[in-house]
């Protein structure tokens, strides 16, 4: 098998390949403004580090958030795309339950966790894991002041942003692709449909009535 | 015709996403998804919202637009897409999905202008054009004239709205004296029954001293305040405000200093060839006071059909095709969309 798996919904963009017993490449870059710029440059590149092309692929994951939606949306239209061209089956992973992966292989805490990661507005993205790394609560989005409570260790740029509402911050800070790749190979997340998960309804209301422009 | 190359076209940057496929200059499918009713209750775009549609409807219009025309995509030998201008979360799916299609298959990917893709598109309708031309585009994004001498490689701006696009005039307007959006088909349909000589609305940057600083640009936002005054006035004075006759004295306004500049453009630049295209372009008064105006300037005006007017996928696939036949190199797989991408440059690097 042959997996690229990506996730573009922190600022930073992630790939790799996973050919079902190892990561064959990887590559991260951190810019929140420059996603559509590099993500596919990424994925060719790991391509021909792992020197494969693309009709080797066999299969796709993808991070659905939640993040920041004009980042998130620019994995998801790339995944789904090369999805479609290629035929080839699309995983969706909640970008939270990828970093709460990464927190399990690199330094796992021994105790109920959290992830949160900037959702901007003075929010998190955020959701909570017990000891073994099995989602409780969320995904949500909210103050991180929510969570002050349990003050739990977090992972994720929120711990960082909001240092007063978690216990301490745990690594990794972003989502690696390798830790997704990792995730869908082991069966260690759960498969959603490549759909993104916004949280959040857009920014939109309907017009008020007119205001006058004759002077009193 | 079959040995020219099979461009397939990708515009996402506004409201409607669209997939378009074109060989040379012939047109072989035009699929356009439209989150223009998901709008209508905000009474404009909303960004987000078209965003979140484009998502959802990139992958379904691609396949709509390979079996409108009977093709796989194997047969594609190019890729094109809006690079800009436009808005800048939707420019980004089209993009990002466009990147993603140029890679899964092999294939060179060309970054090119929406505005210069309006005047493409006419090719597809009338055949090739002979440059320069001048160019109007109106749209409730974007209102400009535009000097295109070599419709792959070199084109100008020569005028633009200083503030509100026609379409965004058309919506607000409509608003004001109660129809519905989107404003354009509302505005022409309540027009019909009106006299656009009963009420003279002003035109926007044509006294002699706006022709001197501004002579092809455009301002509807003193339009739309003086229909506003005239409506408030009416409805203080307790009269009927005359909906007809208010929509049809607005359309006049906007016709009228429309077509003018871009007649004037053509006569003072030489150019004896104007387009006309943007969902605007639909508008039946602006088609027949810009033939009008040409007939008797000696201008060739040339138009697509509405459903190459309006933003869509064939018309970047038309440009793409313009650029592919000039041999012009692919653009770099890093490149940015540019919600502001100047009009001089058709291809990005
Ligand atoms: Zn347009």
């Amino acid at each position: 098998m042959l997996l690229l798996a990506l996730d573009t919904s922190t600022p930073a963009v992630t790939v790799a390949l996973h050919d079902g017993e190892r990561v064959l490449a990887e590559a991260t870059t951190v810019d929140p403004r420059r996603h559509t710029e590099l993500l596919m440059p990424l994925v060719t590149a790991a391509l021909a580090e792992a020197g494969a092309s693309r009709r080797d692929l066999t299969e796709l994951a993808v991070g659905v958030g939640p993040g920041p939606f004009t980042g998130l949306r620019v994995g998801l239209a790339a995944a789904r795309t090369m999805g479609a061209v290629l035929d080839l089956p699309v995983r969706g992973v909640c970008s939270l339950d990828v970093l709460a992966y990464g927190v399990r292989a690199a330094n796992p805490p021994g105790e109920p966790f959290a992830v949160a990661t900037d959702a901007r507005r003075r929010e998190v993205y955020w959701a909570t894991y017990d000891a073994g790394g099995v989602r409780t609560t969320g995904p949500d989005v909210g103050p991180a002041a929510g969570l002050a409570e349990r003050r739990l260790p977090a992972a994720g740029a929120g711990a960082r942003l909001y240092p007063d509402a978690f216990a301490r911050a745990l690594d990794p800070e972003y989502p690696s692709a390798a830790h997704l790749a990792a995730a869908v190979v082991a069966e260690a997340a759960e498969i959603l449909p490549p759909d993104p998960l916004y949280l959040r309804r857009p920014d939109a209301t309907p017009p008020s009535a007119r205001k006058s422009v004759l002077a009193r | 015709m079959s040995d020219q190359p099979l461009i397939l076209g990708i515009e996402t940057s506004c409201d409607e996403t669209g997939v378009g496929l074109v060989r040379g200059t012939t047109l072989l499918a035009n699929a356009v998804a439209s989150s223009v009713d998901e709008h209508v209750r905000f009474g404009g775009v909303v960004p987000e919202v078209a965003s979140r549609a484009h998502l959802e409807a990139m992958v379904p219009t691609l396949q709509r637009a390979l079996a409108e025309a009977g093709a796989s995509l194997d047969d594609v030998d190019a890729v094109a897409v809006t690079a800009g201008p436009g808005l800048a979360g939707a420019l980004m799916v089209g993009v990002s999905a466009a990147k993603a299609l140029a890679v899964a298959l092999d294939k060179p990917l060309y970054g090119v202008n929406h505005l210069v893709g309006h005047v493409a598109a006419e090719q597809l309708e009338n055949g090739p054009l002979t440059e320069p031309v001048v160019a109007l585009l109106v749209s409730g994004g974007h209102t400009e004239i535009l000097l295109v001498e070599d419709i792959a490689t070199s084109a100008t701006l020569l005028g633009q709205t200083l503030d509100d696009a026609a379409g965004e005039a058309f919506d607000k307007v409509a608003r004001l004296i109660g129809l519905k959006y989107p404003g354009g088909p509302n505005i022409q349909r309540a027009a019909e029954e009106g006299d656009p000589a009963a009420i003279r609305f002003p035109r926007g940057l044509t006294s002699q001293r706006d022709l001197e600083r501004h002579r092809y640009d455009f301002s509807f936002s003193g339009l739309k305040t003086a229909v506003a005054r005239w409506v408030e006035t009416a409805e203080r004075e307790g009269r009927a405000v005359p909906v007809a006759d208010v929509a049809a004295g607005f359309q006049e306004a906007v016709a009228d200093v429309l077509t003018r500049k871009a007649v004037l453009a053509c006569q003072e630049r030489g150019i004896s060839t104007m387009v006309l295209a943007g969902g605007v372009a639909a508008n039946a008064r602006l088609r027949d006071l810009t033939r009008e105006r040409c007939a008797v300037a000696g201008i060739e005006l040339r138009q697509p059909r509405f459903s190459l007017c309006t933003d869509n996928g064939a018309m970047i696939a038309a440009l793409g095709a313009a650029v592919v036949e000039r041999g012009l190199p692919p653009s770099s797989l890093d490149f940015a969309s540019d919600s502001s991408l100047p009009v001089t440059q058709v291809l990005v690097g």
